[in-house]
Parts: structure tokens; C-alpha cells; sequence
């Protein structure tokens, strides 16, 4: 089975994160980059498929150069080879350019089940599963917090409000996980070494054939108007209990709309 | 804070974005509550034994990680911040694989250090005695030759993780003076005392190693008989750069907690960090912590490149750890009562400092090892 694992770089949730003044998009510079969350256990998912019922797992991953260290790390995890799609054009592409360059780029490296976290810490769409899977025809199945295989047939678990659907597909077919799902392995100092040796394939938008006029910060279809830095944080509400405790902070609850 | 690492290797970056995630989600949340139970986190060092980390600078032939010290060191230093029971824990493994690394026959290097270094188990080292501290060569532990081997007794003491390792690493007086012998956890006539009651390090059993008429084979004996005493040297060269390592960590995380306090604590209508005394204070260790960090880092290199450097390591040792002393009394002071309290961190730092300036040969003699040197022939 040939599955590919989309990963994302994001700027790190423990450091300052920015947008630039000039364009409006994620100052990538400013912040280290690191592997996103959710895609950790995407490629987790990937490599137990991989484990139960053999295959190949190839990371993708869209973004600069520095994307790269995210790179290494799924494959220092135990993902086989990788795919870094990397152009200027493509800076300041917003989720739907996003999912037409990545729908592109796996026309052309091929897959059985495309495996995604559910969505990222820096944007927070969470929409470029189902985005892929209209750009490709395949099934989606998204949310996944268990994922089983049988032959050319795939069946997970969705997470949803009031419990879970069972959701089936056959492959091939596009799957975005939850962290409930599993425990991502950490890598191992052979795992590092190892990855050195991995294959890294650099993909331009030509290679993938993606149209420059599809992608970048000029052909978004979502556009940031404008931004401000967040305020400080206010002092909170003390609810002092003089017998009254609960009411005071059933009141306080009701006129923040919680109850 | 994020200590900006470089690294002579390609990997050692991924190798430092790795122990820093271990140390963050595996090692430091860990650290208060075993330390307040005493309890010695084994299931830590199998998860950095699984990740490949007890054996970073031994050979990749042996199943070691082939890195220079110069990376090790950084490592042991991330994980004593989160956590200096782990990372002395590792320095101590690292010290206790040295002999047969260095001085082992084909046979017991094959043969041996790949479990050693495998990560599935953790060594300890003997050399000190109850009446045989900085005076090493005083000790009493006697292997005598007997048919096809040795047979020991005697008492080693001080023995970090003494009763919880799987192999000691320990040095006996033999007919030709002093010499070096593997002896595996479950022989039988090894014994344990009680775990030493200590000011800081609960968690990580200090006890005394009891042999009495342990019976070793010949094959036990690593090096050359008599030859103990050199190989007790060589390791301890690299061990004082392991403690070095750790009060450089340790006192990185003392400065940090400082810090962090420092820039939330608001008197008289300002941050304290913003008063001169307290920005002073964080000033000045900030900048003795890079400058062990520096020192430490330079006896690394020479060590990598086959240079001597016992005395530059024993220079790293010394001013690291007395370095460590003082900040961790300064991140309690900067605390104010907060730091006296066991809410914080920085009391247990302050008391987990004061052993680094004792072990691998006391300041004392670090001094000693120096001038030493200094004034020969």
C-alpha cells in the first residue's frame, strides 16, 4: 500500500507567532518551525498501516526550505521517502490553492490513502482533506480516531458531537486523523541517522505541473483585511462566595452567553 | 529559553530538537513529584534507551551513536535542566561503559558493549569507599586470584544507582595494584546497603555495593591487571566533563525559573526584573553560565581531537559546578520566599547543586589536579 502523509511546518504555539506587515501572511521567519501537532500522528497512522500491512509511506510537505526539518523529522519517525513541494509562487497560498498545488503534486507521485491531521495549528481551516478529496475523486473520510484496512476497502471511526459515525470507503481514499487516534512515536538516534540516507524529493511548481495563476499570495480567494496585535490580557472576574456563590457564578456564565 | 546549540555533526541538530522534546514531555514533568517520593524513574532511562541515548559517544560498530563529546555533552546538559538525576544518571551509564570501551579486549567489545549500550540497561560505577574518597588508591576492595578468576570482597561506596543498575563498573586491589572488573547486578555475593539519605537527588539511589567472595571469571578483568588505577583516571577525565555538563544545565534551569519569576513579579509598580539588584543578578549568571558552558564545550573539543585535556576538564568541572552553586542560591534569592517553598523549583536546585561540586573528585582536588599540572617537573 502506497500512502502519502501530508505534513505541515507551523511556527512554534510556545514562541511569538506574527504576520508580516507587507503582504499579511505568517511571518515564517520570526518563529522556529516545527512539525505540526496533528501531523505527527498522521504519520504515526501511516507508519502502523504501514506495520499491519506492509506498503511504503512517503511524507509531502508543501512549504520553504526550512520545511525541511519537518521533513526529517517523519522520516527520522520511520516514513520511507518524502516529497518537498517548494517554489516562490507558491508563498501566501491560502487552503484552496493550497489543496489544488497538493492535489497536483499526488496526481503525479500516486498514493492508495492519503493521510492528514485534521488541521493545523497556524491556520486552523481544517478543510484541506475534503478539499482534496473533491480535486482528486476520492472518497473522504475525515475526523478519523480509528482507521482499519481490509484489502481495497477502508473503514474509520468519526468523531463527531454525539459520538462517532462509522464511516466505510474503498481506496484509494483521503483520511484526516484526531489526536485521539494514537500516541505518536518519538524518533530514535538511529531514526535520525537513518533518515539522513532517505530519499527527498524537491518539487518546483512545473514539476507538478501546477499553474502559477492558481496559486500564491496575488491569486488567494481569501484575503486578510487587516490584523492587530492581540491585547493584553484583562484582569478576570473573582466571584466572592457569601452564600450566594453559585448564583453570582451562574449569572456571571448566562451574561457571557455560556448557559 | 532555548539555549542556541551548534553542532559538529549534520545529525546533532535533530539529535537536539529530539532530547529536547524528550526532556520537556518525558523528563521534567516527572522530576518534583519522584523527587519528593524518592522514587528512581527507571521507565525514564528505558524511554531514552529506546530513542538510542545511553550510548551516544561510543562507536556505531559497538551500537553506540558515534557522536562527538562535543554533542554528548550538550545532551546530558538538556536533560540535567529538566531533570539532574537523569542527567547525571546518563553521565554516570556513559562512565561506567568507558573501561571496556577503552580499555576492553576484542572479544569483551563485541561481546559486551552492544548490551551495554543498547539502552535496555543501566551501569553504575564503583571506585570510592567509605575510608576511600579523594584518596582513592587507599581503598581496601581486594580481588584475589583464585582458579579461573577472582574473588572479591569488600565495599564500594557512594554508588549512584547502587542496587537499581545491572552492571558495576568497580576497581579492587589485585597482587599488582589496582584493576578494573565488570560484575553484572545478579552475581551472587553482591549486596546492597541502604540507600544513602540524601539532601537532594531522592530519586536516585545512592547506596554502598557489598561484594563477598563474589567469584568472577577471568574474562571479568577489564584492561591490564594493574592497570585499574590509569583506566580510573581516564574515566573520570570524561565523567567530571559529564558533571560539568549537568551543573552547566542545571544552572541554566535555575537561571530560567529566575528569570521567568523576575519579569512576573511586580513591586512598587514594577517588574522586578526591572530594578537593577534583581536584572544585575540575572545578568551575571546568564553570563557565568556561558561561560562554563564555553569552558566546558573547549575540553570537549580537544577531546575529540585526541589532544589531552584531563586538566581542562577538571578546569570545566571546577568552575561549572561552583558556578551552579551560586546560581542556584541566587534563582532562590531572586524568588524571595517563593524560592524557599517547595511550590518552585529552585529549592530543589539549590540543594541538587551542592553534590555536583563533591562528585567525580571533590573541587578540591580538581584544584589539586590542576596545579598539579601546572607546576610539573
Amino acid at each position: 500500500m502506497n500512502i502519502v502523509v501530508c505534513v505541515k511546518q507551523v511556527p512554534d504555539t510556545a514562541t511569538e507567532r506574527k504576520l508580516r506587515s507587507d503582504d499579511k501572511t505568517l511571518d515564517r521567519d520570526a518563529a522556529d518551525g516545527v512539525i505540526n501537532e496533528l501531523c505527527e500522528y498522521a504519520v504515526e497512522e501511516a507508519l502502523r498501516l504501514k506495520e499491519a500491512h506492509g506498503g511504503e509511506v512517503t511524507v509531502l510537505t508543501m512549504g520553504p526550505d526550512k520545511a525541511t526539518d519537518t521533513i526529517r523529522k517523519a522520516l527520522a519517525m520511520g516514513a520511507d521517502k518524502a516529497v518537498h513541494l517548494v517554489d516562490p509562487a507558491l508563498h501566501g497560498s491560502d487552503a484552496l490553492s493550497t489543496s489544488y498545488a497538493l492535489a497536483q503534486t499526488l496526481k503525479k507521485i500516486g498514493f492508495d490513502l492519503v493521510i492528514l491531521g485534521s488541521e493545523s495549528t497556524d491556520a486552523r481551516t481544517g478543510m484541506l482533506a475534503a478539499m482534496l478529496a473533491e480535486r482528486l475523486g476520492t472518497p473522504q473520510l475525515t475526523l478519523a480516531n480509528k482507521v482499519e484496512i481490509s484489502g481495497a476497502g477502508i473503514t474509520v471511526q468519526r468523531v463527531t458531537d454525539y459520538g462517532f459515525d462509522k464511516v466505510e470507503a474503498s481506496l484509494p481514499a483521503i483520511v484526516s486523523v484526531v489526536e485521539k487516534i494514537n500516541e505518536p512515536r518519538y524518533p530514535s538516534f538511529k531514526g535520525i541517522m537513518a533518515a539522513k540516507k532517505k530519499q527527498v524529493q524537491t518539487f518546483g511548481i512545473a514539476d507538478a505541473e501546477i499553474d502559477a495563476a492558481q496559486v500564491g499570495v496575488a491569486n488567494a480567494w481569501s484575503e486578510v483585511a487587516d490584523f492587530a496585535v492581540a491585547p493584553p490580557r484583562a484582569a478576570g472576574t473573582v466571584v466572592k462566595d457569601e452564600g450566594d456563590g453559585g448564583v453570582k457564578t451562574a449569572d456571571y456564565l448566562a451574561s457571557k452567553k455560556f448557559i | 529559553m532555548k539555549v542556541d546549540r551548534v553542532s559538529p555533526t549534520a545529525e546533532g541538530h535533530d539529535l537536539f530538537d529530539l532530547v529536547r522534546e524528550l526532556a520537556a514531555k518525558e523528563v521534567a514533568p516527572r522530576a518534583a513529584g519522584d523527587e519528593v517520593a524518592g522514587r528512581f524513574p527507571r521507565d525514564v532511562f528505558r524511554v531514552l534507551g529506546a530513542s538510542g541515548l545511553l550510548g551516544l559517544p561510543y562507536a556505531e560498530e559497538h551500537g553506540g551513536g558515534g557522536q562527538p563529546y562535543e554533542v554528548y555533552l550538550q545532551v546530558i546538559e538538556e536533560f540535567a535542566g529538566a531533570w539532574l538525576a537523569v542527567g547525571l544518571g546518563m553521565s554516570v551509564h556513559t562512565l561506567s561503559c568507558f573501561p571496556i570501551s577503552a580499555f576492553g579486549t576484542d572479544a569483551q567489545r563485541d561481546g559486551q558493549l552492544p548490551v551495554l549500550l543498547g539502552g535496555d540497561v543501566l551501569g553504575a560505577y564503583g571506585l570510592s569507599e567509605p575510608q576511600s574518597g579523594s584518596d582513592a588508591a587507599a581503598m581496601t576492595t581486594r580481588a584475589a586470584a583464585v582458579d579461573g578468576g577472582y574473588s572479591v570482597d569488600g565495599v564500594k561506596a557512594w554508588t549512584t544507582h547502587g542496587g537499581v543498575a545491572d552492571f558495576y563498573t568497580i576497581m579492587a586491589k589485585t597482587d599488582d595494584g589496582i584493576s578494573c572488573f565488570h560484575v553484572p547486578a545478579g552475581t551472587e555475593g553482591v549486596s546492597f546497603g541502604a540507600p544513602e539519605r540524601k539532601m537532594g537527588m531522592r530519586s536516585s539511589p545512592t547506596a554502598q555495593v557489598r561484594f563477598d567472595g563474589v567469584k568472577l571469571p577471568a574474562d571479568a578483568l577489564i584492561g591490564d591487571s594493574g592497570q585499574g588505577f590509569r583506566i580510573a583516571m581516564a574515566a573520570l577525565d570524561g565523567g567530571r566533563l559529564g558533571i560539568a555538563a549537568c551543573a552547566v544545565g542545571l544552572a541554566q534551569a535555575a537561571f530560567e525559573a529566575a528569570t521567568a519569576y523576575a519579569k512576573e513579579r511586580r513591586q512598587f509598580g514594577s517588574r522586578i526584573a526591572d530594578f537593577q539588584g534583581i536584572g544585575f543578578m540575572l545578568a551575571d549568571m546568564a553570563t557565568q553560565i556561558a561561560a562554563a558552558r564555553a569552558l566546558y564545550l573547549d575540553a570537549a573539543r580537544l577531546r575529540d581531537a585526541g589532544r589531552p585535556y584531563g586538566t581542562n576538564a577538571a578546569m570545566a568541572k571546577l568552575f561549572a559546578t561552583d558556578m551552579c552553586m551560586k546560581a542556584a542560591i541566587d534563582a532562590v534569592q531572586v524568588l524571595g520566599g517563593y524560592g524557599y517553598v517547595e511550590d518552585f523549583p529552585v529549592e530543589r536546585y539549590m540543594r541538587e547543586a551542592k553534590v555536583l561540586q563533591i562528585v567525580e573528585g571533590t573541587n578540591q582536588i580538581q584544584r589539586l589536579v590542576i596545579s598539579r599540572a601546572l607546576t610539573k617537573g
